[in-house]
């Protein structure tokens, strides 16, 4: 087939994928970022009031406003926590199952699976049951009864991050796990000949062949850790006791559809986007440089 | 002995992490006087449907499953179409652009798409306005936008199953008299099957989990909403129906419980072999 002929071919295949993507991901965020320039409130999506233009208005309001920073304060605490406590977990996990009969990881690995695949309102839902002021089991278990999880910020930060941890360890652990099983039993065996000791084994040959690994889920968990938005809308009742328990996504969302303010919501999302656009480019970066190519 | 008090400790951490399952499934058979329990106990000598009756008839969890039912799977065989259709594009064929529209495919999947909520919003009143089965409080938006979020994912997988499938067949198909069509549908299709399932799944728990679109989409119209919310509804601070919530959780957990064990070994070498490309 001629090249002309090929290209044409190849759009007519790509069209209506493009179409879809064009339509409801680029479109979208064009939108996004040009809402996130007006005053956008009730009056304006009723069309009882003109647009009113405020360039980067709203983003001077966000960058003035307390609570905004405070939120994002709490969204970058959160994160670093459950991306902490994500890889600590996994990785420890991981290493575990290489030192355990084939019956003992394969049940760690289901029960394992069940926690990855429970949808996330179930599985807030079902910890918002089990740490439950008088029906729960745990506070029947330290006895405890009465005593509220989610009344306190802390505890209630602290209990929707071990909610967080509980559903995405699997990925880090499954992940790791196979990126030590496909080390090659030789390298291993030359390190132990050469005389180095199981930690340095660990330390000096394990940890630098599985650095690729450990940089994408680090990556990947940072960015899905950093826009939770059902665990903290579920638990914490959309955000809290006053909205002490928000996180940029919720934020966004609150100030949106509860306070009408569509424009300072887009402006947030706006914000959100660049933020974890630099992610992505640092992960493409690190990518490229551990050799991987399109 | 070193070797058994790993074990022994690891056995214990399976036994914690799946403890909130075991939970939710043996509260969904508690009778209700057990589950209001000041003394909640780890097992029932009562055994009864009566949390699932409940969470059938008075909270109509069968409309909600069945609407979540359907926006998946109609999510599912589109996904499966456009995007075999899109990386046999990418994949087969060489032209101009083609580097350039793989990296935004890879870029467009690290986009937040919770940040899109209010332009998806105002974009899904607007096209409820010309046809009302895909605005808002309808099925159909629902349908829309998880399929372009689950687009990117699919075809960035689905390349590495389309590239592995000789060129030469397609020689040979066509030197048989296989029209290019015939070539697409009943020789590649089946061959790259496997990875379809894989992305099927993906797509499928993607939509089935969805809970801020249906929030922000379905408000007004009750029969419409999807299981995430539904769940939602029910949670009242201070007088939940924890038996009838318990129930409905095991209903939305278990579906997506089944297609993750029958997938498992070829979602975890896909996911490995889409991140290493």
């Amino acid at each position: 087939m001629t090249a002309k002929g090929q290209g044409r071919t190849a759009f007519a295949y790509l069209a209506p994928a493009l179409l879809v993507l064009g339509g409801l991901l680029a479109y979208p965020i064009y939108q996004l970022v040009l809402i996130s320039l007006y005053d956008y409130g009730q009056e304006q999506v009723s069309g009882g009031a003109p647009l009113h233009f405020l360039g980067l208005g709203n983003y001077q309001k966000l960058l003035g406003d307390q609570q905004f920073w405070g939120v994002l304060g709490q969204t970058v605490a959160f994160a670093a926590v459950c991306v902490v406590g994500t890889l600590l977990v996994g990785a420890f996990l991981a290493i575990l199952a290489t030192r355990v009969r084939t019956w003992v990881r394969m049940t760690l690995f289901l029960a394992a699976l069940g926690a990855w695949s429970t949808p996330a309102v179930a599985g807030s839902t079902i910890w918002l049951f089990l740490f439950d002021a008088n029906f729960g089991f745990v506070n029947e278990v330290l006895g405890i009864q009465g005593f509220s999880w989610t009344f306190d910020k802390w505890t209630a930060f602290g209990l929707v991050a071990a909610q967080v941890i509980w559903c995405s360890f699997p990925f880090v652990m499954v992940t790791l796990y196979a990126g030590i099983k496909a080390i090659p039993g030789e390298v291993l065996e030359a390190a132990a000949l050469d005389g180095a000791s199981a930690f340095r084994t660990a330390w000096s040959v394990t940890l630098p062949l599985l650095r690729p690994i450990i940089l994408v889920v680090t990556i990947q968990s940072i960015i899905w850790d950093f826009k939770v938005f059902t665990q903290i809308y579920v638990m914490t009742n959309g955000g809290g006791i006053a909205g002490r328990n928000l996180v940029l996504n919720v934020y966004a969302y609150q100030q949106a559809f509860a306070a009408s303010e569509y424009g300072l919501g887009a402006a947030i999302g706006v914000v959100m986007t660049v933020l974890l656009l630099a992610i992505t480019m640092f992960y493409l970066r690190a990518l490229r440089r551990s050799g991987e190519v399109l | 002995m070193r070797r058994w008090l790993t074990e022994g400790f690891v056995l214990v951490i399976a036994g914690v992490v799946a403890f909130p399952l075991f939970w939710m499934v043996l509260s969904a058979f508690k009778p209700e006087d057990e589950i209001i329990s000041a003394d909640p106990v780890p097992w029932t000598t009562r055994p009864t449907l009566d949390s699932f009756t409940r969470a059938l008839t008075v909270a109509n969890f069968g409309r909600y499953f069945l609407n979540s039912v359907i926006v998946a799977l109609v999510v599912v065989g589109l996904s499966i179409l456009i995007s075999f259709l899109a990386a046999t594009a990418l994949t087969r064929f060489r032209f101009r652009s083609r580097t350039t529209l793989l990296i935004m495919l890879l870029v467009v999947q690290m986009v937040p798409v919770e940040a899109l909520t209010v332009p998806l919003f105002f974009l899904m009143r607007s096209v409820g306005d010309s046809v009302p089965a895909f605005g808002l409080n309808h099925l159909g938006s629902l349908v829309l936008v998880h399929l372009a979020f689950s687009l990117p994912f699919a075809i960035w997988m689905l390349r590495g199953f389309v590239a592995a499938v000789p060129v030469e067949l397609e020689e040979a198909a066509t030197l048989d008299g296989a029209s290019r069509l015939r070539f697409l549908w009943q020789v590649l299709f089946p061959l790259v099957a496997p990875g379809l399932v894989a992305t099927s799944v993906l797509s499928f728990i993607h939509a089935w989990n969805d809970f801020l679109f249906a929030k922000t989409f379905i408000i007004s119209a009750v029969e419409n909403q999807t299981l995430p919310l539904a769940l939602q509804v029910f949670v009242k601070p201070d007088q939940n129906d924890w038996g009838a919530i318990m129930a409905g959780s095991t209903l939305m957990t278990i579906p997506v419980l089944i297609f993750f064990m029958l997938v498992q070994r070829r979602l975890v070498s896909g996911l490995a072999g889409a991140v290493k490309g």
